[in-house]
């Protein structure tokens, strides 16, 4: 289908934005790359009176190194990430991730902020934010807010992201030197959406985690830091506290149904990643007895 | 809304609405009906096109939001010449059949070989996978890719 009706208008700078969304509010979207909102509004999920294209500003491009913190702009696309060397050195986990996002016609266009505030469950890039500890920016014309990824993912495309305010980058701790990571999904074709996927970033001290963030995607309405992973934290794992943290897994998992799979394969498929993530990130490939999937 | 871009190398200037897409404006104000409109939401790949020679979904983007920028369709690929070769390992190959998927493939195909001069089978098929074809399957798709590269590889020693 087409598009219905809208209004278009360029914005020249962030300011320009805020202006316009806090004067038409919900009734305004934002486009930034249109990856995903030229979807839903082609399938006429969403009408919009105005879209807002942000594409021109400048000032929400870009990949900066500050300290130890990666500050990554919210206009950078999924092409940029893959190729950039910074992250590559101080985020991996990202350089590996948006590989499976999507297609490279897709890639070349979808961005960062993007995807974060469209907050789709099976989608990588806010499952990796839970994963790296990562502090979305968001912008209003009251000012500049700084939400932890634990607290802006709130459901199926719901964000603490207001109408009248903008995401203008996210933030994200650089890797330590002892830090590893960990992805896979599952997905019926290369660039599909998962089915079930997993972001883990840990550091690991000899032979035992003394980090691991374990972030599912794809198993609920929004992306989820699992607490099992503590089980697995500060001691060395065994095949059964790998199994006790499996099983602990399952019970804070609130998978959906749908099309692509049952409740019960996503619930398997996530035990799977965990013992395949704990048997990769540890080298014990005597631990990934998770199962085939 | 008006418009000035470049569509295969032709300075355009137009008038447009905002729900426009480029595939559209491409095909029914330009008459280019190479590009082709599949889904309308980015999943088969036979719109694609480059914009400032990145491979886009034309689907997927406004023709507002071209505005500046330098479009190439496959007629402009083909009448270029850049995919003469490859053109003529999908015919002999018999990566088509109904040809509607081809136009996106060609263009999908020749990213890759201009980014990696030769791909393995796996590559080629990771970087078609947003290309669906309902007819003739990948295989002979993935021959011809394979072909080209190969072809050109060796042109080039």
């Amino acid at each position: 289908m087409k598009a219905s009706a809208f209004n278009y208008t360029r914005a020249a700078s962030v300011t320009n934005a805020l202006e316009l969304l806090a004067a038409h509010g919900d009734k305004a979207k934002v486009l930034s790359g249109g990856q995903s909102l030229m979807p839903a509004m082609n399938l006429r999920l969403i009408s919009p009176e105005l879209v807002v294209d942000i594409g021109g500003i400048g000032e929400l491009r870009g990949i900066a190194v500050a300290g130890d913190v990666l500050i990554v702009g919210a206009l950078t696309r999924h092409v940029d990430l893959a190729r950039s060397p910074e992250i590559a050195a101080h985020a991996p986990l990202l350089t590996e991730a948006v590989a499976h996002v999507a297609h490279p016609a897709i890639r070349n266009r979808g961005t960062i902020g993007g995807s974060l505030a469209h907050a789709d469950p099976a989608s990588e890039l806010p499952a990796c934010m839970l994963a790296l500890g990562a502090t979305i920016v968001v912008r209003g014309q009251a000012g500049e807010r700084r939400i932890a990824a634990g607290d802006f993912f709130t459901g199926i495309y719901q964000t603490a992201l207001s109408a009248q305010e903008l995401l203008v980058a996210v933030e994200l701790p650089v890797a330590q030197r002892n830090s590893v990571h960990f992805f896979h999904e599952f997905a019926r074709r290369h660039g599909d959406y998962a089915i079930t996927g997993l972001a883990a970033q840990a550091t690991v001290t000899g032979d035992v985690f003394t980090g691991l963030r374990m972030a599912y995607f794809a198993v609920g309405d929004r992306p989820l830091l699992a607490r099992a992973a503590g089980r697995l934290l500060n001691l060395p794992v065994t095949p059964a506290s790998l199994s006790e943290a499996s099983k602990a897994l399952v019970e804070e998992l609130d998978p959906q149904e749908d099309q692509q799979a049952s409740v019960s394969m996503r619930r398997h498929l996530a035990k799977v990643l965990m013992a395949r993530c704990v048997s990769a990130l540890l080298g014990r490939p005597d631990l990934n007895v998770g199962g085939a999937a | 809304m008006s418009i000035s871009l470049e569509v295969n190398g032709e300075r355009i200037e137009a008038q447009v609405l905002p729900r426009l897409n480029l595939a559209d404006f491409l095909r029914e104000h330009l008459k280019l009906t190479g590009t082709h409109v599949g889904c309308e939401h980015g999943v088969c790949g036979a719109c694609t096109v480059r914009v400032d020679g990145e491979i886009v979904r034309s689907c997927l983007m406004l023709a507002v939001q071209t505005h500046g920028a330098s479009v190439e369709t496959i007629e402009g690929l083909s009448d270029s010449g850049e995919v003469a070769d490859l053109q003529a390992a999908f015919r002999e190959r018999n990566a088509l059949q109904c040809g509607y998927c081809t136009p996106g493939m060609l263009i999908a195909a020749q990213d890759l070989l201009n980014q990696n001069a030769e791909p393995d089978r796996e590559l080629i098929r990771a970087h078609l996978s947003g290309n669906y074809c309902r007819c003739t399957g990948y295989q002979a798709i993935v021959d011809a890719v394979e072909d080209t590269a190969r072809a050109r590889a060796g042109r080039k020693s």
